[in-house]
């Protein structure tokens, strides 16, 4: 089988300071990965290298895609680049207010997406708006209210609805639940998993919450200062941690 | 039958497993816990594995579902290597060879209990209807009333949570399947249940490996035992 994903050699520098630095990694489709680490550990500049917002100094981002196979993503034409972010690609960020458009309602950033890749009849736009938005557990008659006028978890549930209306391959997600009180992170995370099993989603789940990427991910990479420290299953890093920096992050975890 | 015969069908097979954990946080102090690790399981049988507490009886059992990292030696699930696999090679057997039955349920708050019994029919594309009467099935055969199945059960009792965690375990006819003391904190009436379920596993050819603190359930259920003690390290070597 092809990997959805190949990174080769990844490398960002902020001037002498390393953002991040010799990542590796193959992702397959339908496999979904956690990235942990403390703030400042190079998991959002690796995520954003990946995701094609940052240009890394060095490496490769090999993307299975659906017309040529296997392209280098960072040295892809701009345009080509944003095409994918538009539709085999999709970016859930941790505010929802940075992957929506507040002032617009919510069927219309849902519709916006599918526009973009060129659905053009009104009628099938707002059925698939309104589809959607039942997927996400967002009430049919909130369809023409803007963002703006929905709570945090609503708002997060509208952007993921936006960010899969087409069908992406490859999910980056930056904190999915961060910010959000616990019992909305817990649907949150039960209506993303139902949503990866159904259509079989590959995702990069960038988080700092341990019990998060348990409940998500199949595989595990821990970063510190720039570099992966240890990476594998993800019940087996949690569970016998080899890496020193793991052994501490797991130790540190608050029991409830 | 000839020994090369018997070496072929043996469905769970380890060899030369060793364990330490380091802690590195803790002047990286070296703790060996297991050397010489040797366990052989046919399809239709079930071993239990014994041993005074620490012994390694989970340790080892972890091990062999993927969750503690071998340092040395093979072990074969179904012609896997869990000590070597990749991740998702991993991730597939677990889904489609080798079932679990831990002490703990570990679930996503508020998935209603249905939808966890029949997740691991999901995740091998059952079509929902079926997972969920098949789920529905196994918790009516353990007594969990049904006007619990609609909600989750990290609120249920500790002898219901682990019902549940049995049912989900044996959701799917896994060919290989570990069992943590299934039978702690049952009834008689579920204990039965479960024995049976048990049986049901070993006569459709199931290679079972469990650890029962249950003598009677053991003595019923497990065709031999292997004592965990012998695999421990020599301190003195």
């Amino acid at each position: 089988m092809t990997p959805l994903l190949q990174v080769r050699g990844i490398e960002k520098r902020y001037g002498a300071r390393i953002g991040c630095a010799d990542v590796e990694f193959d992702l397959y489709p339908g496999e979904v990965m956690g990235i942990v680490g403390e703030s400042g550990s190079g998991k959002s500049t690796l995520l954003n290298c990946l995701a094609g917002h940052l240009k890394p100094d060095a490496g490769q981002v090999i993307f299975d895609t659906r017309a040529d196979g296997p392209v280098d993503t960072v040295t892809m034409s701009e345009p080509a680049r944003r095409m994918l972010g538009r539709t085999d690609w999709a970016f859930v960020h941790q505010h929802a207010r940075d992957g929506l458009r507040m002032n617009v309602s919510a069927g219309g950033n849902i519709g916006e997406r599918l526009m973009a890749v060129g659905a053009r009849h009104y009628g099938d736009i707002r059925a698939r708006a309104v589809d959607w938005l039942d997927r996400v557990e967002i009430a049919e008659n909130r369809v023409d209210d803007r963002p703006s006028a929905f709570s945090g978890g609503m708002q997060q549930r509208l952007q993921i609805a936006r960010n899969l209306v087409t069908e992406p391959r490859l999910v980056f997600m930056d904190e999915p639940t961060g910010g959000l009180d616990v019992s909305v992170q817990a649907r949150l995370l039960d209506l993303l998993r139902g949503l990866v099993r159904q259509m079989g989603l590959s995702a990069l789940i960038v988080t700092h919450d341990l019990a998060v990427v348990r409940l998500l991910a199949d595989r595990l990479m821990v970063m510190k200062d720039g570099h992966v420290v240890e990476s594998g299953l993800t019940d087996q890093v949690l569970d016998d941690p080899q890496h020193a920096y793991t052994q501490l992050l797991v130790s540190s975890v608050l029991q409830v | 039958m000839s020994i090369s015969g018997e070496k072929k069908s043996a469905m769970i097979d380890l060899s030369g497993v060793a364990k330490s954990f380091v802690l590195n946080n803790q002047g990286g102090a070296v703790i060996p816990v297991m050397a010489g690790a040797g366990l052989r399981v046919a399809p239709g049988e079930c071993v239990a594995l014994t041993g005074a507490s620490g012994a390694g009886k989970s340790t080892l059992m972890r091990m062999i579902y993927g969750n503690y990292r071998a340092n040395a030696g093979r072990i074969l699930v179904g012609g896997t290597d869990v000590a070597r696999a990749e991740p998702r090679d991993i991730i597939a057997l677990r889904r489609e060879v080798l079932g679990y039955v831990s002490q703990f349920l570990r679930v996503v708050p508020r998935v209603p209990t249905l939808d966890v019994v029949a997740e691991p029919l999901l995740a091998l594309g059952v079509d929902e209807e079926k997972a969920r009467v098949r789920a529905a099935e196994l918790l009516a055969r353990l007594n969990i009333p049904e006007r619990l199945w609609s909600l989750s059960p990290t609120t249920f009792s500790g002898g219901e949570q682990q019902r549940v965690n049995i049912a989900r375990g044996f959701a799917h006819d896994y060919p290989a399947l570990l069992l943590d003391e299934p039978t702690a904190s049952l009834d008689p009436v579920n204990r039965a249940v479960v024995l049976e379920l048990i049986e049901a596993a070993k006569a459709r050819g199931a290679a079972i490996v469990g650890i029962f603190h249950d003598d009677a359930a053991r003595a019923r259920v497990c065709d031999r035992e292997a004592d965990v003690s012998a695999f421990t390290p020599q301190a003195a070597a």
